[in-house]
């Protein structure tokens, strides 16, 4: 039996299940030690057994309270008022394995992230220390109600999702970059904003007689055209959404292939510069060209931003974005270490304004921000292991960026995004579109 | 192509249940007539639903949250109306009550907007857009444990982190069975609770338990590794009323920190003999009455309240903080009299110091954990005789709702109070 004389802390956050969109309204500690330096830790074990983790240094007021939500986080792995900083500080346990990414696979279950609370400023040792208090939240892709639908249709593959209700919906084709895999996590949250969305699995190479092939700029039509025949979407209010390579297949598919025509487009961390009308795999030649542009940093951690420089004057080499009809939103990362992003971007706005088109395009631009913009709230991630999808040779990537200001820029893109999209998807007619060919 | 696509959203999507949500509207035409919708299918497969009326403003907007609801299950300014206002939809069969068995799982809505002030028919026209919500009784990381040990029968809901953490015994009523529910939402406050099986629905009435089984369920929660021993309080609804106070008065061996006593009464104590309880209450038969749609009205059996000091709970030795919540409309149960007359006895002893008593206007006995809905009347089973009834429970919708959600919070300031904030026993007495 235990008697105890001593308050017991009680730690709160809410909401305790959270779309991993979604900013906590309350995060309080209760009948702490007055006046104390505490410690608010996080652990989240990955599906791939690593642990993340990340801390917070505050003290406790007069009456044992400390507000993570107003209060100034003096140390740790993030500082300032910053009530996420808890997640996007995330970063793997000393003894880990180097050089990870944290990406959810299953997007049905969620992340769940243990909190807990410690006597005293710390930064190391959190598994030996037994907390004053713990909980457990739960961070989703997923808003209850949508539905994960795997697609294979006209073959392509990939994942659709639905959101609840009759519709019809406006849609989002969705593309992540190279490194191959099907990631779904992205594509889930933007539905559970109401959009059908589709998660295109298209860098998985095909092999058959020792030939490695890339997908065609047919398959991206044939994608297209299932969303737009699909009975729950609006077939005229489709947008794509890509970053990385799928940023850049959008911009060339949407200017040169006649079936591909969105209403809108979002670009996270791509480039106009390829073969004008190329496919994948001209994209990938072009990489492979110029690798001897390849650079690599102190820690000889791979720098590819330099493989699409300098911007070329030469029209057949990158997409003629002055052809745009749609409403283009480019983020960019000012310390984007793999693509020249930002390059790209002022060339892209130089070639619309020539063109008369440039009122079509917005850009977002955040210093010290890297490659990888990921949805709110999810770790920063500088550089990690990486396998070329055609030849399969691991690297470890640069990616860039600086922790605060990076995932400052995941949050501010993000709701922009979604802005973006429901303005040119959702409300009334379709606005000024240049007339196209 | 089509016009703007109306955007609905409830936030949070996954609240618990004694968590407000907000259901807002977007990207309506100005001063659209429109009908707010949920709809629940429970896990006994009944269909239940709430709807309140609106009217987009200038900017094509609804708040849930601020604005007025004009008509439906309910009116004004009502966030949470959509939730407790639920009843089954027409066709359904009577006396059905809502309560969440599994609570590993959440209760699912499915919130709608449909154009128009619609009353009826929801299920034959399409809204124009849904969004779904979960309502959870259980917080992540609580541990759910099933107690079968020394003859008790329980589940025990341990919060999460390291702890120690106060406990709470959890009682319902007359019912029966093992209702997890209310101590799954007490242990996702900081609370060690266990919900007790008391009463079998099955066995026979000659197998009830006596004070015995309580106390020993009570120093099963003393015993938890992670349970403060000298900070346990008990809860009890309607008849777990009873049995709270008769624990409380008479046992040396389970001391309760503090008491809450839902819809209850002193009469009877549970360490009555069991014929001289059955003789009672066949006395009291003939003062049942009916209302006038065959609801059975059990509240006038206690009435008057009794003189005879031996077929009351001696509230006068009750030792500790003593909190009690009632409706005024209670038909099952003569709540608000007994209420009056356990005043009068702790006056007399000297004990009064420790009850707070709130009685809530036109509210009913089953004040339930809040957002919930309303149960006016159900079906229910005599334990004794086994006899099929349904019993009138009371209360008006709307009063009936706030007095749950202000309960609720009330019972958890109090509990907190007495079992987290207050210094313990020992160094009171020192002082």
């Amino acid at each position: 039996m235990s008697a105890r004389r001593a308050p017991v802390p009680w730690l709160s956050v809410r909401p305790c299940r959270a779309l991993a969109d979604e900013r906590w309204t309350v995060f309080s500690v209760e009948r702490a030690p007055p006046a104390a330096e505490l410690t608010v830790h996080a652990l989240l074990r990955s599906e791939d057994g690593d642990d993340w983790e990340a801390c917070g240094h505050y003290v406790s007021d007069a009456a044992g309270a400390v507000d993570v939500c107003e209060d100034v986080c003096v140390g740790g792995t993030y500082s300032g008022v910053e009530p996420m900083g808890l997640l996007w500080s995330l970063r793997p346990v000393p003894g880990s394995r180097p050089n990870l990414r944290l990406r959810k696979k299953d997007i049905g279950t969620p992340m769940v992230v243990t909190i807990s609370l410690h006597q005293g400023f710390h930064t190391a040792g959190f598994p030996e220390r037994r907390p004053l208090a713990s909980l457990a939240v739960e961070r989703w892709y997923l808003a209850p109600g949508v539905r994960r639908v795997e697609l294979t249709e006209g073959g392509v593959t990939g994942t659709l999702f639905l959101p609840p209700g009759p519709g019809p919906f406006p849609a989002v084709l969705d593309m992540w970059g190279g490194g191959g895999g099907l990631v779904e996590y992205r594509a889930a949250l933007v539905a559970s904003h109401g959009f059908v969305t589709l998660a295109l699995d298209y860098m998985a190479p095909k092999r058959s007689a020792g030939v490695v092939s890339l997908v065609g700029n047919d398959y991206f039509e044939a994608a297209f055209s299932v969303l737009q025949s699909h009975p729950q979407v609006s077939r005229d209010r489709i947008a794509i959404l890509g970053l990385s390579f799928g940023a850049s297949m959008a911009l060339g598919l949407s200017v040169y292939s006649p079936a591909i025509k969105p209403s809108c487009l979002v670009c996270f961390s791509g480039s106009h510069v390829q073969p004008a009308g190329g496919s994948l795999g001209d994209i990938f030649a072009e990489f492979r060209k110029n690798s001897k542009n390849t650079r690599y940093d102190e820690e000889q951690q791979v720098i590819w931003r330099d493989l699409l420089l300098p911007i070329p004057s030469d029209p057949s080499k990158k997409v003629d974005v002055g052809r745009l009809c749609c409403p283009l939103l480019l983020i960019v990362g000012e310390d984007d270490q793999n693509w020249p992003a930002e390059e790209s971007a002022r060339d892209m706005k130089e070639m619309m304004d020539r063109s008369g088109n440039g009122h079509l395009l917005s850009v977002l631009s955040y210093p010290l921000t890297g490659h990888l913009i990921d949805p709110p709230y999810s770790p920063h991630c500088r550089a990690s292991n990486f396998m070329t999808t055609e030849s399969r040779e691991k690297f470890v990537v640069l990616w860039g960026g600086q922790t605060p200001a990076h995932c400052g820029a995941q949050e501010d893109s993000w709701w922009k995004t979604l802005d973006f999209l429901k303005k040119h998807l959702c409300y009334g007619p379709q606005s000024d579109i240049t007339s196209c060919p | 192509m089509s016009g703007s696509s109306v955007l609905l959203s409830v936030q949070p999507s996954r609240g618990l249940v004694d968590e407000p949500f907000r259901v807002a509207v977007a990207h309506l035409p100005p001063a659209e007539p429109v009908t707010l919708h949920c709809l629940h299918r429970s896990e006994d497969r009944h269909l239940w639903e709430a709807y309140g009326h609106y009217r987009s403003d200038q900017a094509g907007s609804v708040d849930g949250s601020e604005d007025e609801s004009f008509g439906g299950t309910y009116t004004g300014k009502e966030r949470m109306g959509l939730l407790w206002s639920m009843r089954p939809v027409p066709g359904s069969m009577r006396g059905l009550r809502l309560r969440k068995m599994h609570v590993d799982t959440p209760m699912v809505v499915l919130i709608s907007v449909y154009r128009g002030h619609l009353t009826e028919g929801f299920r034959e026209r399409p809204p124009m857009a849904s969004v779904v919500a979960e309502r959870w009784y259980l917080a992540p990381g609580v541990k759910r444990i099933e107690v079968a040990e020394r003859g008790v029968i329980g589940t025990f809901f341990i919060p999460p982190g390291p702890g120690p953490f106060p406990g709470m015994l959890d009682m319902w009523g007359g019912g029966g069975g093992l209702v997890e529910y209310r101590s799954a939402l007490l242990a996702s406050h900081g609370f060690a609770a266990m919900a007790l099986k008391y009463l079998d629905p099955d066995k026979s009435v000659d197998s009830e338990v006596g004070i015995g089984y309580f106390e020993t369920a009570f120093q099963i929660i003393q015993e938890h590794p992670q349970v403060m021993a000298d900070r346990v309080g008990i809860l009890g609804l309607s008849f777990g009323t009873a049995v709270a106070l008769t624990v409380a008065a008479y046992s040396k061996i389970a001391r309760p920190r503090c008491c809450v006593c839902i819809s209850g009464s002193h009469v009877y104590p549970i360490n009555l003999p069991r014929d001289r309880m059955m003789l009672e209450m066949a006395r009291n038969e003939g003062i049942v009455q009916m209302d006038e749609e065959n609801n059975v009205i059990w509240r006038h059996r206690i009435l008057p309240i009794t003189k005879d000091p031996n077929l009351k709970v001696d509230v006068g030795r009750i030792e500790c903080p003593l909190l009690l919540i009632n409706g005024d409309d209670d038909q099952n149960w003569a709540t608000v009299e007994s209420a009056e007359d356990i005043a009068n006895m702790m006056s007399v002893a000297g004990n009064k110091h420790l009850l707070t008593t709130l009685t809530y206007p036109r509210a009913g006995h089953l004040i339930e954990p809040p957002f919930t809905p309303h149960i006016r009347a159900s079906n229910f089973i005599v334990h004794h005789t086994k006899q099929k009834v349904v019993l009138l429970w009371g209360g008006e919708t709307k009063a009936h709702a706030d007095a749950q959600e202000h309960s609720w919070k009330r019972i958890l300031t109090f509990l907190r109070e007495y079992l987290y904030i207050q210094p313990s026993r020992a160094s009171q007495a020192k002082l």
